[in-house]
């Protein structure tokens, strides 16, 4: 079921949370909803799983506009960043809510709650309390009990923002391998950029209640449409106009007409890579990322003088985004040489 | 300040003492000289016609104020902390008017409300309704005194588990009633718990609002505490202190048998 909004707005007193954002989610997609805190991404998840009403706008599921349905009627399966588990419940009857409303017979409740226990994992805690589980024990049951009523869209609200990072990066792999399984349209919100581009197959780039940019994340990141989700979506390095890449950050000894000069300031290892920081003349601190085997090609030290050369940088002057390949043929030449990085 | 064991000490035996001298000793006096001379006389005196009707009286006003002020306590608690609206601080602020004025006070208000003279009197008469002076009366005044104590025990708890959980029952299908019983309730069921205990308490003990009202007259108009005092009055001192045990043992009972459920379900 395909979800699309059409200009959606809602204020906040004061606080604008949603400014004519549009977005098309495909039918059987898993779609990221990515931004800082604030950019209206959990807002507009709520308004399209009916728990937020729009000031304006649309949201149709499906292609039914559902703008008059409230969140009960919406079959949306949604869940939270802090599990709302129904505390007094079992995790069975936890799991077993929806169903329960829904009037199931008790035999084909226990069926289905166990088919579900055994598809996020938890079989054999049927009977444990929410407050006996783990976080990550937590938030599988809860989406089990979202999963359960068999929604027409699941709906993650930072499903694993509460969670610590080992946890976080196994259940994320589990969440893709559940999607390729299950293929019910999913979108999740979530203020991390790897965990978006890990996990899902589009996204959707939020800040301050618009959208930025949505696409792949090979889209987002080799062509971003401006510099919030060129630094949003990777590292970056601001050369006056320009926005590098660290790993597009040429380090050599050597200098030519497009090379700058910079003071070498701290080289971190960090494993395999390697990040060099550097201060150029005019007082900006930028950073390359090298690999160890160029790091000791090189030789660099601390407090020594080397030589940048930008292999690939954009700019957003002017109303489409350029890209100035500087001496590689991977870099698409579309916005002229006009501001080749070394003059600034 | 706890690490110190002197300190901690001492404020452990000011806090017992406290409470010992100022709540158990009185109380521990009363049952004593109740039963001075044996459980005879004031069992006769509890179980004499006046006696045994204070008793039915009390337990009446319970049964009819106790559930009308816990089902309004969980709405005004919800409405307060659920939907923001502009005078909900007033709605807020009346609600503790109860435990800021006198009972007596409160008592004189209905008095003249309801009286020869008040605005509801006329149409009451028609309708051959007598408050004054008779069960309404003691009813309303038992309900207006008691009125915070829902409220004031849910509303904490109510803010405390947040809109999540119902929201979660909501994209679950569940409709506005079904989210009530399945999901808020069970949820405050504690703090309710508590409000229903000490509104109980309140109403079988209210003397000041109910002797107003109610004219306190043997054997019609005069609930436990009433009767207490007119035992009093009337030298009858083992009558006095058999139905202060009483309303003591009654009080306790509610205590008791919340944490004894509190207690099962925990366990």
């Amino acid at each position: 079921m395909g979800i699309s909004v059409e200009g959606a707005n809602k204020r906040f007193g004061d606080f604008q949370a949603l400014n004519e954002v549009s977005i098309e989610v495909p039918n059987g997609s898993l779609t990221a909803l990515l931004g800082p805190s604030g950019s209206g991404k959990s807002t507009l998840l709520r308004a399209i799983a009916g728990l937020e009403t729009l000031d304006s706008g649309r949201v149709a599921i499906d292609g039914e506009d559902v703008g008059a349905k409230p969140a009960q009627k919406r079959e949306v399966g949604f869940v939270f960043q802090h599990y709302a588990a129904f505390k007094h419940m079992t995790v069975y009857e936890n799991v077993g809510f929806g169903l329960k409303i829904r009037k199931w017979n008790k035999r084909r409740i226990s069926q289905r709650v166990h088919e579900l226990l055994d598809l996020v994992q938890l079989p054999g805690l049927a009977d444990r309390y929410p407050s006996q589980l783990s976080g990550g024990q937590r938030q599988r049951m809860a989406l089990a009990r979202a999963l359960a009523v068999e929604p027409q869209v699941l709906l993650l609200d930072e499903p694993f923002g509460a969670l610590d990072a080992k946890v976080r990066k196994d259940l994320r792999t589990w969440l893709r391998n559940l999607h390729d399984e299950m293929h019910v349209t999913t979108i999740f919100v979530t203020h991390d950029q790897e965990e978006a581009m890990d996990v899902a197959g589009q996204l959707v780039v939020m800040n301050e209640g618009r959208v930025e940019q949505s696409g792949s994340a090979e889209q987002l990141y080799e062509h971003p449409a401006n510099e919030f989700v060129m630094s949003f979506v990777g590292e970056v390095n601001r050369l006056g106009d320009h926005f590098v890449r660290p790993h597009d950050m040429e380090v050599v000894l050597d200098p030519d007409e497009r090379t700058q000069e910079g003071l070498v300031q701290r080289i971190v290892t960090l494993g395999f890579e390697v990040r060099v920081e550097l201060v150029l003349s005019d007082g900006t601190e930028v950073w390359a990322q090298l690999t160890r085997a160029e790091l000791q090609r090189l030789e660099l030290r601390e407090g020594q003088i080397a030589y940048l050369r930008p292999v690939q940088a954009k700019s957003f002057n002017g109303s489409s985004p350029s890209t100035h390949g500087a001496s590689t043929p991977r870099g698409t030449n579309d916005g002229g040489d006009a501001g080749v990085p070394a003059a600034v | 300040m706890t690490a110190n064991p002197a300190s901690r000490w001492t404020l452990r035996v000011l806090g017992l003492g406290y409470v010992l001298l100022l709540l158990l000793v009185p109380l521990g006096f009363i049952f004593y000289k109740t039963f001075e001379h044996g459980i005879a006389p004031p069992l006769d005196a509890i179980t004499s016609p006046d006696g045994l009707h204070a008793l039915k009286l009390t337990l009446l006003t319970v049964a009819i104020a106790v559930p009308l002020n816990t089902v309004f306590g969980i709405a005004c608690a919800i409405l307060l902390v659920r939907h923001s609206f502009r005078g909900n601080f007033l709605i807020d602020a009346a609600i503790n008017l109860p435990f800021a004025i006198s009972p007596i006070v409160i008592g004189l208000s209905l008095f003249l409300l309801y009286g020869t003279t008040g605005w509801f009197e006329p149409g009451l008469a028609e309708a051959g309704i007598k408050v004054l002076f008779s069960v309404p009366g003691m009813v309303l005044a038992c309900i207006f005194v008691s009125l915070p104590f829902v409220v004031r025990e849910t509303v904490p708890v109510l803010q405390e588990i947040g809109t999540e959980q119902e929201q979660a029952a909501s994209t679950l299908g569940a409709d506005a009633w079904q989210t009530f019983w399945r999901v808020t309730l069970p949820a405050i069921r504690w703090g309710v718990a508590y409000g229903v205990v000490l509104t109980t308490a309140r109403v079988l003990g209210e003397f000041g609002a109910v002797s107003v009202v109610s004219g306190s007259i043997s054997g019609q108009t005069q609930t436990l505490p009433l009767f207490v005092e007119k035992q009093y009055e009337n030298f009858n001192l083992p009558g006095a202190f058999g139905a202060s045990v009483l309303l003591a043992l009654l009080a306790l009972t509610t205590l008791l048998a919340m944490n004894f459920l509190k207690r099962k379900e925990d366990a």
